[in-house]
């Protein structure tokens, strides 16, 4: 698999069409891509670039520019230990050594089961539950040598797998606007007027 | 639920303290199922939204300016007067929600939209009326994945009860809120770039002028760059009217904001503070907040306002919540976010654990970031190794020179005997980025000289002549 299945080629269509421009929904679609893939193909980026109207170069030079499209095979669990201050002054560099030994891998390296990964991560906006770290983009806070060989041992027997999804998908949630209820995207030089309520008056 | 002392902490709402003190934003946070249309509207929600559409969109507006509703996401520009800056008669014109939070030490944006997402969500609908915006994007930080299904699932929530979408509670007002997420890029935060990464390009900010994409931003179109805590503040507004809101907190500073202490303090967490009023001092060290440094040591310097803030030490503990204030003292508020240091802290590899943040963040469109950003973290890193001599100081003074010409602002040092250079910078970048890599370069440097003196070696220089001298 490498193209965008059918049912995400659909999905992909509906989220299109909530934006004025096509082109506004590239990285929605690359993270629909890495969910499919678990890393950005080229094919994918190819067909995005198909999607939306633009040329897979342009796709790429886009999906390079974000740090959590990976296009190369990544672990099942992506493990990003936050290195910035607020995690820094509560011991996250010995959290990072710990969390390398336990492992056997390095700051950057993948385990040879394929099943974790591990990275230094900057700021993850939860500074005052430091040091912190997440797995594919969920949290552990405070976290202590022991907790994170818990953590490993949870993750490898599948204990928490209902609350941790394989890299690739971030939220499980995805908005859908019902097609009665959504006013839909115009091209912004399909719009000349005020929109209805500004008369002045009020709306209810 | 009782709150069995001031001091409380949700469980569910890991970080957040609560307190007896009015909470605007986060009064919701006390329910497990704050983030559920039931619970919100059972506890007045989208009530701010139907006080709205009963008025005509201009005094809405009109309600906001008179709020002084300050902007929570950095700058602190009063929103009433930034949707002002729209040019007349020109549209569509959009909202952009920046939900990008990602300056180190901050988070309160993650809470609001995890605990409380309705509230977003009709905070962005009253922006909406009030400005005339047509459709309107909330951008979601990419590596917050709770945050992405709470605000997706309250939108489908809304959509589903007629909250969001065409003809909003049986009126003309008509909005789409499209969940928009980004991918893992801190420049992204700055409001020309966040832009940029919506249309579906590499997320970095655009040359100015114009300064304000509220003249041209998406699609060249007048656009709105709201913060999501900014937004949060709306519905409550809307309910209560700006003479109660500004009875809170300053004239100048109105309300309050939340602020997240994180560091070594005996109780880091997120706070709602009155504005204005609350000082460093309270916040660090009343029993309230904080209630002090861990085992009992010493303060040492604290970053004020988020990564990019140049650092106070306990000569500014009596500066308030109040942003001249803190900008004469040498720094700023910026995203309210506090990290304190104690006595033990090794200042110059606290600096890097920042510069290496901001370098590794530049986007690498302006020079002076993108070079000096990477030299900077290199040097300081050689002299946290103890490899570092006496020219690598200047070196480092010379790069941060570079980036931002003149005085760089610090604050004052009764121990060195120094005055402060007051806030802002001036700027060879075209965004914060850059300067927010030397900032605590700068403020260590200045306010702790000692810790890099006794670090470096001096350097003997060996003449060039001498080498490679025959005989």
């Amino acid at each position: 698999m490498a193209r965008l299945s059918e049912e995400n080629v659909r999905l992909a269509k509906e989220i299109i069409g909530r934006y004025p421009r096509a082109r506004s929904a590239t990285i929605p679609l690359l993270h629909l891509a890495q969910q499919q893939d678990g890393h950005v193909t080229n094919e994918a980026m190819a067909h995005i670039g198909e999607l939306v109207g633009a040329t897979s170069a342009e796709v790429y030079g886009t999906a390079s520019f974000y740090e959590m499209f990976k296009f190369e095979p990544v672990g099942k669990y992506l493990i990003n230990i936050c290195g910035t201050m607020s995690c820094a002054l509560m011991g996250a560099e010995d959290l990072m050594h710990h969390a390398e030994h336990r492992l056997g891998v390095k700051l950057g390296g993948t385990t040879d089961d394929g099943m974790f990964t591990l990275e230094r991560a900057e700021c993850q906006a939860a500074c005052t539950e430091a040091p912190c770290l997440q797995v594919n983009y969920r949290y552990r806070f405070r976290v202590t040598d022991a907790d994170f060989d818990s953590l490993v041992d949870d993750l490898k027997s599948g204990r928490l797998n209902d609350e941790i999804p394989a890299h690739g998908t971030v939220a499980r949630v995805r908005q859908h606007i019902p097609l009665d209820r959504g006013v839909g995207a115009v091209p912004p030089e399909d719009v000349t007027e005020a929109p209805a309520w500004m008369d002045g008056k009020a709306a209810l | 639920m009782n709150t069995p002392n001031s001091t409380y902490t949700y469980p569910h709402a890991p970080g957040f303290v609560a307190g007896d003190r009015p909470r605007i934003v986060t009064s919701r946070f006390e329910y497990t199922d704050s983030y559920t249309l039931q619970r919100y509207l059972a506890t007045d929600g989208y009530a701010g939204l139907r006080a709205a559409l009963g008025r005509p969109a201009n005094e809405v507006h009109d309600e906001v300016k008179s709020a002084t509703v300050l902007g929570r996401g950095g700058a602190g520009f009063p929103a009433g007067t930034k949707w002002g800056l729209t040019p007349q008669g020109v549209f569509p014109r959009y909202l952009v929600v920046n939900g990008d939070e990602s300056e180190p030490g901050t988070y309160k944006d993650r809470l609001l939209m995890e605990r409380d997402p309705h509230q977003l969500i009709e905070g962005c609908l009253i922006a909406c009326y009030a400005a005339g915006l047509s459709q309107c994007f909330l951008y979601i930080r990419g590596e917050m994945a709770l945050a992405q299904e709470r605000v997706a699932a309250a939108l489908n929530e809304a959509y589903a009860a007629g909250y969001v979408g065409k003809n909003i509670l049986g009126s003309k007002f008509s909005l789409d809120i499209v969940l928009h997420w980004g991918a893992g890029a801190y420049v992204v935060g700055e409001e020309t770039a966040l832009i940029e990464s919506l249309e579906g390009n590499r997320g970095m900010p655009r040359l100015k002028p114009p300064y304000f994409p509220a003249a041209i931003g998406l699609y060249g179109q007048p656009t709105i760059v709201n913060n999501v805590e900014t937004l949060a503040n709306l519905p409550w507004l809307m309910r209560n009217g700006a003479e109660a809101y500004t009875s809170i907190g300053t004239k100048t500073s109105p309300g309050t904001r939340m602020v997240a202490v994180s560091g070594h303090v005996k109780r880091p967490g997120v706070y709602e503070i009155i504005n204005g009023v609350t000082t460093f001092r309270d916040l660090i060290f009343n029993e309230e907040y904080c209630g002090g440094i861990r085992n009992g040591n010493k303060l040492k310097a604290f970053v004020p306002g988020g990564g990019s803030a140049p650092w106070f030490t306990e000569d500014q503990l009596d500066v308030a919540f109040e942003g001249p204030q803190a900008g004469a003292a040498g720094s700023m508020l910026g995203s309210g976010a506090v990290m304190v240091m104690d006595e033990t802290t090794d200042i110059p590899a606290a600096a890097l654990t920042l510069t290496r943040f901001y370098a590794h963040e530049s986007c690498g469109k302006c020079t002076p970031c993108r070079e000096g950003g990477t030299w900077l973290e290199r040097i300081l890193s050689r002299i946290v190794d103890g490899k570092g001599t006496d020219a690598d100081l200047a070196q480092l003074v010379e790069v941060g020179t570079s980036i931002c010409p003149g005085d760089f602002p610090h604050a004052s040092s009764k121990r060195l005997g120094l005055d402060a250079v007051p806030f802002p910078y001036k700027m060879n970048t075209i965004c914060f980025v850059g300067p927010s890599a030397y900032a605590p370069i700068n403020s260590a440097l200045v306010l702790f000289p000692e810790e890099f003196a006794a670090r470096v070696t001096k350097r003997t220089m060996i003449p060039v002549t001498a080498v490679g001298a025959a005989s």
